[in-house]
């Protein structure tokens, strides 16, 4: 029979409860899909830079184009300065993405569709990137809200806009790709129900939908990583080379 | 038949997920924030622990190995560009080699010739001296045989004519008379006789 479709989002405890002082940090299943899309990138970027052959073995050009691909998108998009963030913004994308795929397994748990992971991460970025730019550019860094040739009576407003922009970037990029992973799991698993509820007579039609929908979500999984990323950077960009 | 079953079962499936669903959703477990520190403490450790590995371990080594197999094939690449330009120059030089000894070929297939040439010249020249000398002496002696031929017709002529008349006459003719009327003879018709 069709169940809920939101109890594949529920958090439980995988064995003893573990608490720290008031706060429960117990392991859960979130926690265990956490460690176990971690473990995943490094056992594979831990094969694909053991050795170093001129013709690369498969793993090793799946670290490789890995490598070049987040690489290419940081440079495009933040420039040259950003390299010494190429680390962080790497790891960020491969455990999006990693969490994204894993929940694609069915009967797994989708890590990034919870809006208090995606939040922490947002909220790290927004402060990380904040913080760079007025190391970087102390004071000058609010030149950001300042748009140059916009006329001196709009530009009280224009900051204004500027400010709640800036300042709703961690809750859209959280909520972007929270909401994204929730709504295509909801989907499937509505759409899954459906398939069991209408039997083998009209169960094909669901069936078949479901089947599409799979693919269009293991897209979304890797748009949604590759967007988060690319975002950071773009945040990045406007904190290392101040345009405005 | 079959259609009005397929369309039934569709309908009523339908409104009893809808109830089953209205019935069970109790909102989002997202928003529950019983493990939310939880939730935050495993992610602060796992996404930690991943970014110090990979950025500590795992990054440099890939970025070394791409470099590595950057610089590799760019020396291997130098090496190719080397190794054509000196075959270039080897090429040029077996070319220059081979123009040498085709002319060297020519000069010395020419020499040859000229050799030749002037060693039948100069022995056609020795030998048209000879064939001259030998025509020369062949003429003096003709000349020599030509002058002394009527003297010896002459004493052939006084012998048998004094043999002649000996049988003739049976008596001994003086031999100075004959070779008078022989002299006078070839005085006087000497040249129809010898074409002189």
């Amino acid at each position: 029979m069709a169940a809920n479709p939101m109890t594949q989002f529920e958090v439980y405890r995988i064995g003893p409860e573990i608490k720290v002082g008031a706060f429960d940090i117990s392991f859960t299943n979130a926690s265990l899909f956490m460690v176990i899309s971690s473990l995943a990138i490094l056992i594979i970027f831990n094969l694909g830079s053991k050795k170093n052959s001129i013709l690369p073995n498969k793993i090793q050009l799946l670290a490789e184009l890995s490598y070049s691909f987040v690489s290419k998108m940081i440079s495009d998009t933040a420039g040259s300065k950003a390299k010494p963030y190429f680390s962080f913004i790497f790891s960020l994308f491969m455990f999006v993405l990693f969490c994204n795929m894993f929940g694609m397994i069915p009967y797994t748990f989708t890590v990034t569709s919870h809006i208090i992971v995606t939040f922490i991460l947002a909220a790290f970025i927004f402060i990380g990137v904040t913080v760079i730019g007025f190391i970087k550019h102390g004071f000058g860094y609010l030149k950001l809200f300042v748009p140059s040739g916009v006329p001196i009576v709009l530009l009280p407003l224009i900051v204004v806009i500027e400010i709640i922009s800036y300042l709703s970037r961690p809750i859209s990029l959280s909520v972007r790709l929270f909401a994204n992973m929730m709504a295509g799991h909801t989907m499937m698993k509505v759409f899954g129900g459906f398939v069991v509820s209408l039997g083998i007579v009209g169960g094909w039609l669901p069936l078949s939908f479901s089947v599409a929908l799979t693919g269009l979500e293991i897209l979304v999984a890797f748009l949604q990583a590759y967007v988060f990323a690319i975002l950071t950077c773009i945040y990045l960009n406007d904190a290392l080379n101040l345009h405005h | 038949m079959f259609k009005k079953i397929f369309l039934y079962s569709l309908i009523t499936n339908f409104f009893f997920t809808k109830k089953i669903f209205a019935a069970e959703s109790g909102g989002m477990p997202q928003l529950d924030p019983e493990f939310w520190i939880s939730q935050i403490f495993w992610l602060v450790l796992t996404f930690g622990v991943l970014y110090i590995v990979l950025s500590k371990l795992i990054l440099p080594k890939i970025s070394a190995n791409l470099e590595l197999r950057k610089s590799q094939i760019q020396e291997n690449i130098e090496a190719a560009e080397k190794q054509r330009e000196s075959s270039e120059a080897k090429l040029k030089e077996f070319d220059g080699i081979i123009l040498k000894s085709k002319i060297e070929a020519k000069n010395i297939f020419k020499d040859a010739r000229e050799k030749v040439i002037k060693n039948i010249n100069s022995k056609k020249e020795t030998l048209d001296k000879q064939i001259d000398d030998e025509i020369k002496k062949a003429e003096v002696e003709i000349d020599t045989l030509r002058q002394s031929a009527p003297e010896k017709i002459n004493k052939i002529a006084v012998v048998t004519s004094t043999e002649i008349l000996k049988k003739l006459i049976g008596a001994e003719v003086n031999n100075s008379s004959i070779s008078a009327i022989v002299d006078d003879l070839v005085k006087k018709n000497g040249d129809k006789y010898y074409g002189h």
